[in-house]
């Protein structure tokens, strides 16, 4: 009994020390990006993830590696959180030949499909129903996968979502729709913008699971992306998952913008409080994970970003002959 | 060789295809209802079953999302809409996804896709059941755009079609699905961006494409008893266009007249106008016409209706012009008439 607990508990840790590895990666990554952007060197609009890494590591962390996921311009959390990797990633942001789409998508079309990260598109709602027909292909093959769609609180708002939602609650496919719900449209409030009460409400009028979480805990999100993956398998119909978080910058850029009074500085300070990297680092020490450990992870994923970056920067542009590539006709 | 009619044909290399590749599936709206998209999707429910051929929600925009999603996922789409207008619902995700899915990903996911859009006329279609807008699409990078005219065409392009790595719009003019012709029984493909002449003559070109070349055909035939020797090229692929036989035609005729099926401005008469601008315009004797829609909505009533369409007589009256011939007798040719094929509604 004694040893099982053990177990559990190592198993615990390692899980949560995954997830750390995760959501300091994207904090760091991200950070990292906020220094550099004003050298003017990386040509592309970023949305940060900031305030988000603990849905990206959460859900990313329970899926399985034939899983497959699809995003929105504000991707660099799942992009990371999936795959791992910052040289392809630090090189698409400066568009060169060495990205993980050789320049052509930057910071707002991020992929990496060999790893299961298929596409994100920069229209809201657009990716929507792409994921729903990756969906139905698994289905068809009887892999037993499952796709994951990643959209904000404003894909509620277009059409597509509830085309997409209702087909692929009609066609039984397992689909793992997650709205991250930040509260915004750019700088719009969903009071201005939704004629409904409660999101999570009303999709649950579709034969579809519903989730709904406003932790920043990462090992509480993973906890539930479990449950709703569980849901899906079991029967047969979609989940979706309504997921609260805080976006601590302006909507594009690197900046916070408090000061132009859409939103409120103690908001932001009320959710720094349960900032989900400080709570996941926190919860290792009381895990039993020696300080150092920690630090020692650290230091590795801030080497890896700073020999990215300069990876990133060394690397050729694409060659002038590169121009029509890549595109089917 | 056996003759069939263009919808025996598209339903021919639908079938065909499904049988030699499992990945092949087709949707839409109606391709499995008793009608089966005026029978181009006849018997793919008792071949292959409800997985491989299922009517969807009425949600075009949608549904195109989830053919890019199962095509980069390893299937084969084939997505119906019983008319072009339809598609319109769908624009955001052909040009913001399908078209660039491939250069999203630096060509690590490739779309093979399908998409079937049928072009309606007559019989009170009126303005959104009767565009053809294949210029629009063929704007967009990306896109390969195709409107066969003749049966064997149909069945040729639509397997090369289905088995082409990239996204494909497929149009086709719902009056062409009665026209019969010779078409071989096993699979072939007709390479897309290869136009096709139909006729050599060395007085005029006449470029058309989709149902216009079937008027074409008849202006030229017409014109020929009257001695003019006519070139007709049937454009068959809009994009990409293969331009080289059309230029090497009028640099030898010298004149040409394009006849589209669809608006003139701004569309695929005014690409093929520009190329010859570009590429030959010391060859020109005079000046090349362009015929196509009247510049405005497509009216419900007959009398309307009939002067928007253009037909073979408008091509024949731009020939003389082009040549400087008297004006032939009209009057009692009989040019296609709906009301002799359809007992509507359709």
């Amino acid at each position: 009994m004694r040893i099982q607990q053990n177990e559990i508990s190592a198993e615990r840790t390692r899980l949560n020390l995954d997830l750390y590895a995760k959501v300091y990666l994207i904090r760091m990554a991200e950070e990292k990006i906020r220094r550099h952007y004003p050298e003017d060197e990386m040509f592309t609009p970023v949305h940060l993830s900031i305030g988000e890494e603990a849905i990206a590591a959460g859900i990313c962390q329970a899926l399985g590696p034939a899983d497959q996921l699809f995003g929105t311009y504000r991707s660099h959390g799942i992009y990371l959180a999936r795959t791992g990797e910052t040289d392809k990633f630090f090189a698409e942001l400066y568009g060169r030949e060495t990205g993980a789409a050789k320049g052509r998508a930057g910071s707002m079309h991020l992929s990496l499909p060999d790893v299961g990260f298929c596409g994100s598109s920069a229209v809201v709602g657009t990716i929507i129903p792409i994921a729903v027909g990756a969906a139905f292909a698994d289905k068809r093959k009887k892999n037993n996968n499952i796709t994951a769609v990643f959209f904000g609180d404003g894909a509620l708002e277009e059409g597509v979502f509830w085309e997409s939602i209702n087909a692929a609650s009609l066609m039984k496919l397992p689909v793992l729709f997650i709205c991250e719900d930040n509260g915004l449209a750019i700088h719009s409030t969903i009071a201005e913008r939704q004629g409904f009460n409660s999101i999570g409400e009303i999709v649950s009028k579709f034969k579809c699971n519903v989730f709904t979480e406003e932790s920043t805990d990462p090992e509480i999100i993973h906890s539930i992306a479990c449950k709703a993956i569980g849901a899906i398998n079991g029967s047969g119909f979609p989940s979706f998952m309504h997921l609260k978080y805080y976006r601590y910058l302006e909507h594009v850029g690197i900046e916070e913008d408090f000061q132009f009074g859409y939103r409120s500085r103690k908001e932001f300070e009320h959710w720094l409080k349960i900032d989900p990297v400080k709570i996941q680092r926190e919860k290792l020490k009381t895990l039993g994970v020696p300080e150092d450990e920690i630090s020692e992870m650290e230091s590795e994923i801030n080497r890896r970003i700073a020999e990215s970056i300069r990876f990133a920067k060394k690397s050729p542009f694409p060659p002038d002959g590169s121009l029509c590539e890549d595109i089917c006709e | 060789m056996r003759k069939i009619t263009f919808r025996e044909a598209i339903n021919e290399a639908i079938a065909q295809e499904m049988e030699r590749d499992q990945r092949v599936f087709v949707y839409g709206l109606d391709v499995a209802d008793h009608k089966r998209i005026f029978g181009t999707t006849q018997g793919l429910v008792e071949r292959f079953g409800r997985e491989r051929c299922f009517g969807t929600p009425l949600s075009e925009d949608a549904m195109t999302g989830f053919g890019i999603g199962a095509a980069i996922n390893g299937l084969r789409p084939i997505h119906v809409h019983t008319r072009v207008d339809f598609l319109l619902l769908a624009v955001n995700q052909i040009i913001n996804m399908l078209s660039c899915y491939s250069y999203m990903t630096a060509g690590r996911s490739k779309v093979p896709m399908v998409i079937r859009a049928i072009i309606g006329r007559g019989w009170g279609q009126s303005f959104q059941h009767s565009k053809s807008l294949y210029s629009i699409f063929a704007h967009i990078p990306g896109l390969k755009v195709v409107a066969p005219s003749s049966p064997k065409d149909a069945k040729g392009l639509l397997i090369a079609a289905i088995r082409d790595e990239g996204p494909v719009i497929f149009f086709e003019h719902r009056w062409l699905y009665d026209v019969s012709g010779d078409v071989p029984e096993d699979a072939y493909m007709i390479p897309l961006g290869e136009s096709a002449i139909l006729r050599q003559g060395n007085d005029i070109t006449i470029v058309a494409a989709s149902w216009m070349t079937v008027e074409a055909m008849q202006a030229s035939d017409m014109l020929v008893a009257r001695g003019v020797s006519v070139e007709v090229i049937d454009s068959r692929t809009i994009a990409p266009l293969n331009t080289a036989p059309i230029i090497e035609s009028v640099r030898k005729t010298g004149r040409c007249i394009i006849a589209d099926n669809d608006w003139v401005r701004c569309g695929f008469s005014a690409e093929i106008a520009a190329r010859i601008a570009e590429e030959c315009p010391e060859k020109l004797k005079s000046p090349v016409t362009r015929i196509g829609f009247a510049q405005t909505h497509c009216p419900t009533s007959k009398p309307l209706e009939d002067l928007f369409y253009p037909n073979a007589g408008d091509i024949i009256r731009a020939a003389e012009r082009s040549l400087g011939l008297e004006p032939m007798e009209l009057k009692k040719e009989e040019f296609y008439n709906w009301k002799k094929r359809f007992k509507g509604p359709f």
